[in-house]
């Protein structure tokens, strides 16, 4: 085939492949050994524990009335006291990291498939779809996310179902707004041309070729989100949209008893919110960290 | 005996990159008298700007001055204190680097930037903004008053730079340090440029430290050169001598990849530097350079050779510096080279036009461009911003879509505006090497996915015929197997570019598309890349569009080349005849602009004025506001046609060919006189 | 920059005529008959039949749109189904409720988060950024209900030194009415602390960064004078942006806030409204938050296109 002497090869100094694999993993083992995420990680690992065991670990039945052990302080046999109802609010907030857990984090999936589904189509193809979905998008947002969701659970009601669909829809927008700047970014590179000169269907330019290269934006916005699901969840329980009244459910609990601070009660109100906090600030630890990895 | 200006000794810089330090400079010592120009020549990584802020004490937070001095009239600047440093800024030093939009504040107007300057001189503000003034029409700057108020985004390139020079230069400094101050610029704004700084360092009798990995403008520009590699001073001595006569294995090499005094392609093949640049702070026992050396012995890898002068202010950092020039070729000099059949045209455009709507205004990219690409030759097309160079190769390539009217046809048959719309014969017939590697390869698919997809794309090829197809494109564009699974961010530059070219071949395209396939790679690179486009060209047979802006390398590569300004074509031709004359006034002004290795004193033609833009080009020919053959009224009203005014030489001009030919063998010979007295 | 603002309002203009569309659609598709809701479930269908008509609500959906906005354009808010009054009687006093706090609550914490997050970009990586960023913004994923609950339990229980409830008595001269608000707005400033000191701090960064802050400190000028004169005005733009986009959640999203400390503003009418199923009052509420949030984007666009100059030169040469 070719008469050229091979000499002209570059000498066999082998590429760097070293170099770049070494900082992948050691950008992993940075994340993993950064404060901001190990903390995270405990903060929300906890909670996790308690959604699936705990029925195991909970001292007490939550969902048992004891009229006359109610209100009682911290003491030994409760730790975190008794609630209106003599119910033992260390318990009820050991379980009420499940109804949390499970809506908030299928509701943020839901959101981000749909979101950056929407995303890459507007952020690709732009054009009319671009600008007319944009339009839609900046009308949804106008509102406060919360109102929105407000709304439509006051109109179909409650449920665990319900709950995961309107969350999810209500990120949609927002999810599809930052994925679509990240696509519009990235369209611009030469390879998205390159694949158009290999015949290549907008799908698969969409989905193989720019998706790929937007993902860390994406884990990064789910993350975000997945924070603000549990704290929707958590505010509609407040206002009284609980997504199954029968089990215990943090929002839910302190709506019931933040009228009773005036009378001196602190603790059924305070441990319901020091558990939302928590979780949420580690879920949001954990975001950050994994920001900061694909910043570098 | 005066002060050295600026004096580095042993200079040596390292960053700290999780938590190792890696040595950048190893040791530099050089120093640039009073009112000398000095140029620092390297390639990527060897150093040169990271010398450039140690001067300026502006190194980055993990960086640390290992070892070595750095004076400064005399003054050691190393120990000195911030504020000191701070009226060091103010008063002695200044330095203007790559990119001039970026350097000057978007949200302020240009008079109080430059007012600043003198202002930390103490002049009183509005004693600073008159002389803001003058000093902006000492750097040519006509209407010095209107740009006073304006805010940069509202300059052209070449004003915005001159507005930083005037910066640079406003305080009347000792040394002024431009690091890559003309990459970027259009040709014939560089030149301008550049003249204007030759001008202010006469005038202000300014040391001038130059950094460049351009040698031929380093060649104009700078009276002493140190050739800079791997942290290392390799070479120095007077700038026409080093260029002429190379005593270091790395000086010798380089210039022999570069293309220059006319060589062409049929003459002989670019020489390459085997092996790659080394790591950032790679441990080089020895000599730096040794590994790739074809001079290379025991001794180079156990001692680091000390820099043995030479005489005349030269020195050499190599064992053997007086058989530098025995230095052994790397690509074999001769390659076969193909006729370029003058069959049938293989791609025909004819009246191609595309207008842009840009914020209410209609911007016309290409008008009316009537082209041939013949099969198996290359066509060069050359032009500066706003030639419309690269919106031809969009619509040839069916990326956007041409206006109506304009007609594209390959082999005869019509080619559909789109991409999207032709036939898959017709898609891998055309196809494209990228200039930016960097963006061309999706840097999360292997090397294996992206020529394989594009086998299986164009090809339709599947499975173990495909790998094994692509391994052998691999093979053919010099692509190690063994990398065949890595990603592009894996990959140098000069790797990641022969990818692309594999995957452009990979559907046995019949025209390949080059848009400045070389200007982002180092020098080195670009002659490995270049001589595998000849060796691809000639086996193949295919037709090249070659697009580049580096008027040495079209004409090595083009067999014919056409030339654009504003979106029209304004001559085509055989590349000897474009390049030698008779020519097009633009063709001679751009030719005269670029600076070469030989030094050779052109004649000298400035252009007036900048580029107009695209949005409301002159009447009559686009060129006459610039024309420095301007002839009269008929130039302003009437556009002159191209027509052929010798076999196969067409021109847009309406001064009759003959007269040019005469005109510019008179200015020809004027300029050369000027050399020989 | 005239082209760039009359296509910035064009836009909002289109997107202001989608929100009615989707407020007025949302409202009224809210299950529930308006009449059966009205008159009870034990109603006579002929008795509901007869107030839909009266009330209009038994036209065609284009119709009752139509009449809306038109209604709308003319002052004429609509008359609430559970209070029996003028919408806009009702909208008033909880939209001016709901400005009051949220500008004392802009007051005090825009100036806070933009210093806060300046300080973080030009001590960045050290201790004091990591405690601002992390700290600011662990508090404001927090949601503002637990965050309202702390401030309550530790300043209001424990401390004693502010009231609970927000709602000053009548005819409270302003300093006690501040005393009353300050709690909620503690809570707001805490919550957007650290999302509006971030983007401070990230457009600080950027500018920092960039090349002609190097070619500042290189002509010799000391950092401060750099920071102050080259750096900070490029890096508050979008700052404005983030700003404005609070404004919608400050006006209308407090539901949880106000519903805490006992305050009547829009974000508990529209609440109400949405338990009540009081259409004219829902929807008119929901869209004025609404166009709240459009007109404060747009008053951003315009701000961010008279401070930056790109924008309002064109490039002219």
């Amino acid at each position: 085939m070719t008469t050229i002497d091979e000499q002209a090869a570059p000498i066999a100094i082998p590429i760097r492949p070293d170099e770049t694999k070494v900082e992948r993993n050691e950008r992993l083992r940075l994340l993993v050994r950064s404060p901001t995420f190990l903390i995270g990680c405990v903060l929300v690992g906890v909670w996790v524990v308690c959604a699936i065991f705990g029925n195991l670990i909970a001292p007490h039945n939550p969902v048992a009335p004891d009229i006359l052990s109610k209100f009682e302080p911290p003491s030994g046999q409760h730790l975190f006291g008794t609630d209106k109802l003599g119910q033992d609010v260390l318990s009820r907030v050991i379980l009420g990291a499940r109804s949390v857990l499970v809506v908030a984090p299928v509701a943020t999936i839901l959101g981000t498939v749909l979101g950056t589904t929407i995303g890459l189509v507007t952020g690709y193809y732009r054009g009319f779809v671009d600008e007319a979905t944009m339009r839609v998008v900046d009308a949804i947002l106008a509102i406060p996310l919360i109102i929105t969701a407000l709304l439509v659970v006051t109109a179909v009601g409650p449920s665990r179902k319900t709950l995961i669909l309107v969350i999810g829809f209500v990120f949609t927008p927002i999810i599809a707004k930052t994925v679509r700047a990240a696509v519009l970014g990235e369209a611009q590179l030469d390879y998205v041309q390159a694949a158009r000169l290999r015949n290549e269907h907008g799908p698969y330019v969409m989905f193989a070729e720019i998706l790929p290269n937007v993902t860390g934006p994406i884990i990064v916005e789910f993350t975000v989100r997945l924070g603000y699901a549990i704290f929707t969840v958590a505010t509609l329980a407040f206002l009284g949209f609980a997504a199954d009244p029968t089990i215990p459910d943090w929002g839910k609990d302190i709506s019931t008893h933040y009228q009773s601070i005036n009378a001196g009660y602190w603790w059924p109100v305070l441990f319901p919110s020091l558990a939302i906090a928590t979780l949420i600030v580690g879920i949001n630890l954990i975001a950050d960290a994994i920001a900061q990895l694909f910043e570098r | 005996m005066n002060e050295a200006a600026i004096e580095l000794q042993d200079l040596q810089v390292a960053y700290t990159v999780r938590g190792v330090d890696r040595r950048v400079l190893r040791g530099v010592s050089f120093s640039i008298g009073q009112g000398e120009s000095y140029g620092l020549v390297g390639e990527s990584g060897c150093g040169k700007t990271t010398a450039a802020f140690a001067i300026m004490r502006y190194l980055p937070r993990n960086a640390k001055i290992l070892n070595g001095s750095i004076r400064l009239n005399g003054e050691d600047m190393i120990g000195m204190s911030g504020s000191s440093m701070r009226r060091l800024h103010a008063t002695t030093v200044s330095m203007v680097y790559q990119n001039p939009a970026s350097a000057l504040n978007p949200s302020i107007r240009i008079g109080p930037q430059l007012a600043e300057v003198f202002e930390l001189m103490g002049v009183a503000k509005e004693e600073a903004m008159h002389q803001s003034e003058e000093m902006l029409h000492k750097v040519q700057i006509s209407d010095p008053q209107r740009v006073m108020r304006r805010y940069p985004h509202q300059l052209s390139g070449g004003m915005q730079q001159r507005a930083v020079i005037a910066m640079a230069l406003a305080k009347n400094p000792t040394l002024l340090i431009l690091d890559e101050p003309t990459t970027g610029l259009d040709a014939t704004v560089e030149a301008e440029v550049l003249d204007l700084i030759a001008a202010l360092r006469q005038e202000f009798g300014t040391s001038v430290l130059f950094i460049s990995h351009n040698l031929a403008v380093i060649a104009k520009m700078c009276e002493r050169v140190g050739v800079l590699y791997a942290g290392r001073l390799v070479e120095e001595g007077p700038a026409h001598e080093i260029f002429r006569a190379p005593r270091h294995p790395y000086t010798v090499g380089l210039l022999r990849c570069i293309p220059r005094g006319g060589l062409r392609k049929d003459e002989t093949a670019l020489d390459t530097i085997p092996g790659f640049l080394p790591r950032l702070g790679a441990d080089l026992p020895g000599c730096v350079f040794e590994p790739r050396c074809g001079l290379a012995k025991e001794v180079c890898r156990e001692q680091e050779p000390d820099l043995y002068p030479l005489g005349h202010g030269r020195a050499s950092r190599c064992h053997f510096h007086d058989r530098a020039h025995e230095l052994p070729r790397v690509a074999p000099a001769r390659l076969p080279a193909v006729q370029a059949a003058n069959g049938q045209p293989l791609l025909e455009v004819a009246n191609g036009s595309k207008t842009f709507r840009q914020e209410g205004q209609d911007v016309q990219a290409l008008v009316d461009v009537s082209l041939v690409v013949r099969p198996g030759e290359v066509l060069g097309l050359v032009g500066e911003s706003g030639s419309g160079k690269t919106t031809l190769a969009r619509v040839l390539l069916g990326l956007t879509a041409a206006d109506e009217g304009s007609i594209l046809e390959m082999d005869g048959e019509r080619l559909a505006g789109k991409v999207e719309k032709r036939s898959t014969e017709q898609v891998r017939s055309l196809q494209i090497v990228f200039q930016n590697p960097d963006g061309a390869l999706n840097r999360r698919h292997s090397v294996r996915r992206i020529v394989g997809r594009a086998l299986e794309k164009l090809l339709g090829m599947k499975g173990r015929d495909r790998d094994k197809r692509a391994v052998e494109l691999a093979e053919s564009v010099r692509f190690d197997q063994a990398l065949m699974g890595a990603k592009p961010a894996q990959l140098s530059g000069g790797l990641k570019q022969r990818v692309a070219i594999a995957r452009a071949f990979a559907g046995e395209p019949r025209i390949v598309l080059c848009d400045e396939p070389t200007s982002a790679l180092d020098v080195s690179v670009q002659a490995a890349i270049l001589n595998l486009l000849v060796e691809l060209q000639t086996q193949k047979g295919v037709s090249y569009v070659f697009i580049s802006h580096d008027l040495g390398v079209v004409r090595y590569i083009s067999d014919r080349i056409a030339v654009m300004y504003l979106g029209r074509l304004q001559e085509v031709g055989d590349a000897e005849t474009v390049f030698s004359g008779p020519h097009h006034p633009y063709t001679e002004a751009l030719l005269s602009a670029v600076p070469t290795l030989e030094g050779e004193e052109r004649a000298r033609i400035r252009l007036e004025g900048e580029i107009p833009s695209a949005a409301d080009p002159p009447s009559g020919c686009v060129f006459h506001t610039r024309c420095p053959r301007f002839l009269g009224e008929i130039c302003v009203q009437e556009e002159p046609p191209l027509t052929e005014v010798e076999p196969g030489h067409l021109m847009r001009c309406h001064i009759p060919v003959d007269e040019l030919r005469r005109l510019q063998a008179e200015a020809r010979a004027v300029a050369q006189s000027k050399t020989t007295t | 920059m005239g082209r760039f603002l009359l296509t910035r309002l064009g836009l909002a203009a289109i997107t202001l005529f989608l929100l009615s569309v989707f407020v007025f659609l949302g409202a009224n598709l809210l299950p529930g008959n308006v009449a059966r809701r009205k008159l009870g479930n034990l109603a006579d269908q002929s008795a509901v039949d007869q107030l839909n008509h009266q009330l209009g609500t038994d036209k065609p959906i284009l119709v009752q749109y139509w009449n809306w906005i038109t209604g709308l354009l003319h002052g004429d808010l609509g008359t609430s189904l559970s209070y029996q009054l003028p919408v806009s009687q009702l909208i008033g006093p909880a939209l001016t409720n709901s400005v009051k706090l949220a500008a004392f609550a802009f007051v005090m914490v825009v100036p806070l988060a933009i210093v806060g997050g300046v300080v973080a970009a030009l001590k960045r990586d050290r201790l004091t950024d990591r405690i601002i960023t992390v700290g600011g913004l662990s508090l404001a994923v927090v949601p503002e209900f637990v965050t309202g609950i702390m401030l309550i339990l530790v300043f209001g229980l424990w401390l004693g030194l502010f009231p609970v409830s927000a709602n000053a008595p009548d005819g409270s001269d302003i300093l006690t009415q501040l005393k009353y608000l300050f709690l909620p707005a503690l809570t707001l400033v805490i919550v957007l602390f650290g999302y509006i000191s971030r983007i401070t701090r990230a457009g600080t960064i950027e500018a920092l960064d960039a090349d002609y802050t190097r070619t500042a400190m290189l002509k010799g000028l000391p950092r401060r004078t750099v920071v102050r004169r080259h750096v900070l005005r490029n890096s508050l733009l979008p700052t404005i942006a983030v700003i404005a986009t609070q404004t919608g959640y400050l006006i209308g999203g407090l539901v949880v806030i106000e519903t805490l400390f006992n305050y009547p503003g829009m974000g508990r009418l529209i609440f109400t409204a949405a338990n009540d199923k009081d259409f004219p009052l829902l929807a008119a509420s929901v869209l004025i938050v609404g166009i709240v949030f459009l007109v404060a984007t747009l008053l951003a666009d315009i701000a961010y296109s008279l401070l930056n100059p790109r924008i309002r030169y064109a490039a002219a040469e």
